[in-house]
């Protein structure tokens, strides 16, 4: 039931209180949240230094506005409807394609011009932005998600956490939705996380309610051959956020899209801690070592180094052997 | 950066807060414990009243040594006014007067009471049994019969009291009891009719004291003579004897206060308990106020008994510090864990935790119904503001009507944190599901619990009260605490598996 605080020293495993203090406090100035807190600020500041995002079609932004939606939609296959201020998926409506002038849901649910207004409608007035406070509607391309991930989730779109830490990508996690989590990405839900190794992408260790999986619940398939492509170009992407915000610890969000490849989802200025128990491992050792580097280094060679110091074995293909060995008898 | 200013800082609050504790301790003997100790009351008489221009003559009665307690100290405060102090047959009063004056006065008395179990109470001379009772028709049959029932079923002065009363009780009451009452005061009433049938009694002024009250005005006692012995009875429900704590402030069948010159006057009562070491309370002289002696004591009595709660309140924030750094116990609204406490210690905590439960649990049940109206948030609060107001009125009514007393105490809650509560509660509720609302709403209930038990402990409400310094050592710990980068307790369980292999 309890492990003892050595153990988890020994594990080099971060607690809430260390986060707070020592990493968020010291490293992520207040004054910058709102770049992360707004999704609209994230996403327009990331095209201005480079970093691929899901293209923004549009905003909306008074009541007056809604009116523009149809023409803003126009020639349009596929595309989100999200609020600029929420979290934790609330208010994220998912538009797969348009056929004869209704909008279809991944669901096969069909939506007409009408729904979509209110829709906007809804987030404007702020009822899905923390505290209610009037929000702005922000509309952007569709994710078409790598088929080759598809095995892997259950509905939704399967995204890679990556901490960055002083602009380091420090440890990376994939958050596979399941039933239990009802199609969303989070861990306490119920989702599947994947521990990522830094140097290739590849599984190292699967979690579900904190207890270790080899394979995913619905689809069964097995996780060890997991593999993200184009892993280099994610970190970058995730390094060179810290150039972007100027926040030191920061959780981001990254996506896999089948044409355009790795995109920034949106940005955490307090990542949880989860990503650990993904990984098997604890953040201490990683964070002090990046503490110990020198300010002023490249997002390249930032990457470089993270690959080359946190590359980690599988345990999942270790095991693996292991089931195979058994299993003949 | 440089760590040193901010233990230079809890160093210093630390020095400051423990040396100022133990000068308190040894210079003015307040010990550590509330043990072995006098306790003592210091209550406070506020008269009020308008002054219409004249000459005014205030006449107060006033407390005498009487079973259980022995007045120490007396002052007053009232500027402009002068006083004596009357005393006849064994009644004290006071008398204030001035030539001029106009507008809202305020007269202050305040006494210092010791509390002596066994004190032998001063001889009480029975008030003559008034003869010259008349009736009018037909007060008078009615009168005679309801004596005459009640005389039929007592054997001693001390029953026939408690049966006359009894009659006159709500679910006993007859037609002749109604008749007198809608021509007479139930006390006046009572002590007429014990005189017409030859008991001797009076009508006399208590106080019951309870450590902190404000406010406060006096109850009514019928005081009943049988021989050598008297007894108190309530005059509402006929039950026969002297709690510990009443105080009988007029016992000699006068009024309490008389105002020439002046209107609305009224008089309230404010009081207040500490312990004393014995030698001290008999001692008891004021030392003289310095720097180092400041201290709370020298407030009005009625600010005391405020700053007594609010000395509390750091005590219940380090209880939530504590539990949510170190334990790492979720909650719902930071501090509303300590507000919730405070009413604890009002309503005590079965009472506090039943009328929390129904609150909360009708309070979602009707919130769950606004969601569907889609208000805006501040309507939408507002709304439940309302609603929380409805269930509380709801619940005391019923909990009166049903003879629970105790339900009162329900309006003691925070009503605007409570609101909040049920819509954070609620949205927690779509949001993460029922789970997680038991899990912060348990921990909130848990935290609010500790908090109560550390706040109502006698030894924690002693040294919060006696020794200021206290308050300088829990901001050191604060600080501490909010530096501390150690595991939270709940953390060794979540992180276990990640040891495991
Ligand atoms: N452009 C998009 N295309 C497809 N799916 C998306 C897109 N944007 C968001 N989603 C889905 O919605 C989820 C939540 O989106 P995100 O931007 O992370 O908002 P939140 O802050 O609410 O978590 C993502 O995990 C993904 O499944
Ligand atoms: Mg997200």
């Amino acid at each position: 039931m309890w492990t003892s605080p050595g153990k988890l020293r020994d594990k080099g495993i971060i607690g809430m209180n260390r986060r707070n203090i020592r990493y968020i406090g010291r490293y992520n100035n207040r004054r910058l949240y709102p770049l992360v807190d707004d999704k609209l600020k994230t996403k327009l500041l990331a095209q201005e230094y480079g970093i691929t995002t899901p293209a923004l079609i549009g905003t909306v932004t008074t009541q007056f506005g809604v009116k523009q939606l149809d023409a803003m939609l126009h020639g349009h296959r596929g595309f989100v409807i999200k609020p600029a201020k929420g979290s934790g998926g609330k208010g994220i409506l998912v538009i797969e394609h348009v056929e004869d002038g209704a909008y279809v849901k991944p669901s096969g649910a069909r939506l007409g011009l009408g729904d979509l207004e209110r829709h906007v409608s809804n987030i404007l007035s702020g009822l899905y932005s923390l505290g209610g406070s009037p929000d702005v509607a922000v509309i952007e391309a569709l994710i078409n998600f790598d088929e080759r991930l598809s095995e892997y989730t259950y509905e939704g779109v399967p995204d890679i956490r990556v901490i960055v830490f002083k602009g380091y990508p420090v440890m990376a996690m994939m958050r596979l939705s399941t039933a239990a989590s009802d199609g969303k990405a989070n861990l306490h839900q119920g989702a599947v996380g994947v521990g990522l190794d830094i140097a290739t992408g590849t599984a190292i260790r699967g979690v579900q309610f904190d207890r270790t999986r080899h394979d995913h619940p619905d689809t069964g398939h097995e996780l060890a051959s997991l593999h993200i492509p184009d892993w280099r170009t994610l970190l970058l992407l995730a390094a060179g956020c810290y150039e972007m915000t100027g926040l030191g610890y920061l959780g981001t969000d990254m996506v896999l899209d089948r044409d355009l490849g790795p995109m920034l989802l949106e940005l955490n200025a307090r990542p949880g801690l989860a990503i650990q128990m993904a990984n098997g491992e604890g953040l201490r050792n990683r964070l002090d070592l990046i503490e110990r580097q020198p300010e002023g280094v490249a997002p390249e060679a930032r990457v470089a180094f993270a690959q080359q110091h946190f590359a980690r074995r599988s345990e999942l293909e270790t095991s693996a052997e292991v089931a195979t060995v058994t299993e003949p008898g | 950066m440089s760590r040193l200013p901010f233990y230079l800082l809890v160093g210093l609050l630390l020095v400051a807060g423990i040396g100022l504790s133990v000068h308190r301790h040894v210079a003015l003997e307040v010990p550590w414990t509330p043990g072995e100790q006098r306790q003592v009351w210091e209550v406070e008489a506020l008269v009020n009243f308008n002054a219409q221009g004249g000459p005014v003559l205030v006449d107060m009665a006033l407390p005498s040594n009487q079973q259980g307690f022995r007045l120490l100290t007396e002052h007053t405060a009232s500027p402009g006014f002068g006083l004596s102090f009357l005393e006849e047959g064994g009644a004290r009063r006071a008398q204030w007067s001035i030539r001029e004056a106009t507008g809202s006065q305020q007269l202050y008395y305040t006494t210092q009471l010791l509390v002596a179990p066994d004190s032998r109470p001063p001889e009480v001379t029975p008030p003559p049994l008034r003869r010259d009772i008349v009736w009018e028709r037909p007060h008078d049959t009615a009168a005679a019969q309801v004596i005459e029932r009640a005389w039929s079923r007592s054997a001693d002065s001390f029953t026939f009291a408690r049966e006359l009363i009894r009659d006159f009780g709500d679910e006993r009451q007859g037609e002749n009891s109604r008749l007198l009452l809608t021509q007479f005061e139930r006390g006046p009433l009572l002590v007429r009719l014990l005189n017409q049938a030859g008991v001797p009694a009076r009508e006399v002024s208590g106080l019951l004291l309870e450590d902190g009250r404000r406010r406060q005005t006096l109850a009514n006692w019928v005081q009943v003579f049988d021989g050598e012995r008297w007894a108190l009875f309530d005059p509402a429900t006929g039950e026969q004897g002297r709690p510990d704590n009443l105080l009988l402030w007029e016992s000699s069948g006068q009024a309490v206060l008389e105002v020439q010159g002046g209107t609305n006057s009224r008089v309230t009562f404010s009081m207040l308990t500490h312990n004393q070491p014995a030698a001290a309370a008999v001692r008891n002289q004021l030392a003289e106020d310095t720097l180092l002696n400041f201290s709370i004591h020298s407030l009005p009595l009625e600010e005391q008994a405020l700053f007594q709660t609010i000395l509390l309140i750091p005590i219940g924030a380090l209880v939530v510090v504590i539990l949510r750094v170190l334990v790492g116990i979720k909650t719902s609204g930071t501090f509303m864990p300590v507000l919730i406490a405070l009413a604890f210690i009002q309503t005590t905590l079965i009472t506090g935790l039943v009328g929390f439960l129904l609150i909360v649990a009708v309070g979602l049940v009707i919130r769950n119904y606004l969601s569907y109206l889609n208000l805006l948030l501040v309507a939408r609060v507002t709304a439940v503001i309302i609603t929380v107001i409805a269930i509380i009125s709801l619940f005391s009514v019923l909990s009166y009507r049903f003879g629970l007393n105790a339900g009162l105490t329900i309006t003691f809650f925070p009503m605007i944190i409570l609101s909040w509560t049920i819509e954070r509660m609620s949205i927690l509720w779509e949001e993460e599901g029922p789970k997680q609302v038991l899990i912060q709403g348990g921990g909130s209930l848990l935290t609010a619990v500790i908090a109560y038990l550390a706040m109502n402990n006698p030894w924690v409400r002693h040294i919060t009260f006696n020794f200021l310094g206290v308050q300088m050592i829990l901001m050191a710990l604060i600080l501490l605490l909010g530096n501390y980068t150690g595991y939270r307790l709940l953390e060794l369980r979540r992180f276990k598996p990640v040891t495991e292999d």
